[in-house]
């Protein structure tokens, strides 16, 4: 497959290693590294390249796996949007068996009866609104800046066709916000990250300008092991020479001005507000909330969803985790009693989770 | 969940969905995200339902040799 197998080839990658163990020799101390986005979890789980880089350089899993970070009190506004008489809730498949308040899921609630839909695209949901009018559709909206401008246009289209018996829950967030929180938290102390690169087909390289001004090095990275492997050589290399700067090393993909057009879309029907991270806590201007133009589509104000506070079973860690200061291992919940299939914790929940990418890939 | 792949652009339908081939599998996406025209034979990539944006051949081929490159030199 043109543009993934090149950065497969384990001969370059040998390579890339090696140069990466001569740039850590440089460095001469122990260099902590978070990969940002969920799906670098996945891929380097999967590759295994923890395993294969010098003990020096210690790579964290970060706050980028959208499933991960979604407050109980959401799921547990999923769950009664969902449990209403008549209702059809569709939503990505991750989100299914994300535990809210006491662990209740989707997933259950469906084999309960409730009329709950997987779909890939938001634009399938326009089309499942067609199929059944006469009854209100709710898409539960989930993701970073890669997914939301998708449901952006995608409410764009279902305004454009007259829909009115659709409606969208958004517990879309933003990145940048949460990366300044954790290096504003003097707990926690990264040297760099390994930046997301499809939501950096969308922000491009501006948005992370924050990171090397914090002395923080910063390279948007792709999603095969040469790229991963890539990345972080040059984020070494950046360490090395002592000057950090916003690097892109998937060319391919992400130029620095991102994609323009599908940030006007997203901002458009999106504006930023406050929102609550599980593990994180509140973030301020994190979330996307529909603007007062799209207000007919928004499920928030259409249903009058109860308050919901909000519990996290106490036993999971993923706060810490979140935040790369234990590793999934260190839960004493984790393989014991928190599994795939038995998930105590979002983590575990989403393939992309750092505990879930632990369990599987050692 | 930020999961998106490359594939080729086959035909194109009213301008605004795409027919791509993503490892052999033929999938509709719509093309209202990008801020360039597009034509078979280009490479997107593509997320949930959408394509996201347009492969930089010319990038890609460029920062492959240019890895090539820098490996080859300083190898130990
Ligand atoms: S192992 Fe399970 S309980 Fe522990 S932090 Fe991960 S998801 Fe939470």
């Amino acid at each position: 497959m043109k543009h993934l197998e090149e950065y497969r080839d384990p001969e370059l990658a040998g390579r890339l290693l090696k140069r990466i163990a001569a740039t850590a020799a440089l460095i001469d101390r122990p260099v902590t590294i978070m990969e940002v986005c969920g799906s670098h979890t996945q891929a380097i789980g999967r590759s295994g390249i923890r395993k294969l880089l010098p003990p020096a350089i210690r790579l964290i899993s970060g706050p980028g796996c959208p499933v991960c970070v979604t407050a109980a009190a959401d799921v547990d506004r999923a769950l009664w949007l969902a449990g209403r008489q008549g209702a059809v809730f569709a939503t990505f498949g991750d989100m299914l068996r994300v535990p809210g308040t006491g662990g209740e899921n989707l997933q259950r609630l469906r084999a309960a009866g409730a009329d709950v839909r997987v779909v890939a695209s938001a634009l399938d949901c326009v089309a499942l609104a067609e199929a059944e009018q006469g009854r209100e559709v709710v898409f539960m909206g989930i993701g970073f800046e890669t997914t939301a401008p998708t449901v952006a246009a995608a409410l764009r289209r279902a305004r454009e066709r007259k829909i009115a018996n659709l409606s969208l829950f958004s517990v879309h967030k933003v990145v940048p916000p949460a990366l300044r929180l954790l290096i504003d938290d003097p707990g926690v102390s990264i040297d760099g990250f390994l930046c997301p690169g499809h939501v950096s087909i969308m922000l491009g390289s501006a948005a992370y300008g924050f990171l090397p001004a914090a002395g923080k090095a910063a390279v948007i990275t792709g999603f095969e092991p040469v790229d991963v492997l890539e990345g972080v050589l040059l984020l070494l290399e950046q360490l090395a020479e002592g000057r950090p700067a916003v690097e892109i090393q998937y060319r391919r993909a992400v130029r620095p001005e991102g994609n323009p057009r599908a940030m006007a879309v997203m901002g458009e029907v999106f504006a930023a507000g406050d929102a609550q991270w599980r593990g994180l806590g509140p973030i301020p201007a994190s979330g996307l909330f529909l603007r007062r133009e799209y207000e007919a589509f928004d499920a928030a104000k259409r249903f009058a969803i109860p308050e919901f506070a909000g519990q996290e079973n106490p036993g999971c860690s993923c706060g810490v985790v979140l935040r790369g200061l234990i590793d999934p291992a260190e839960c004493p919940l984790f393989r014991r009693v928190c599994t795939p299939a038995n998930p105590i914790g979002p983590c575990m929940v989403s393939s992309e989770g750092s505990c879930a990418a632990r369990y599987r890939y050692g | 969940m930020c999961i998106a792949f490359p594939g080729e652009i086959l035909s194109i339908e009213d301008g605004r969905f795409a027919v791509v081939d993503i490892g052999g599998v033929q999938r509709e996406v719509c093309l209202d995200l990008l801020a360039d025209p597009v034509s078979p034979g280009d490479y997107v990539i593509s997320h949930a339902g959408y394509a996201i944006q347009v492969v930089d051949e010319a990038a890609a081929q460029e920062s492959l040799a240019l890895l090539q490159e820098i490996l080859e030199h300083e190898a130990p």
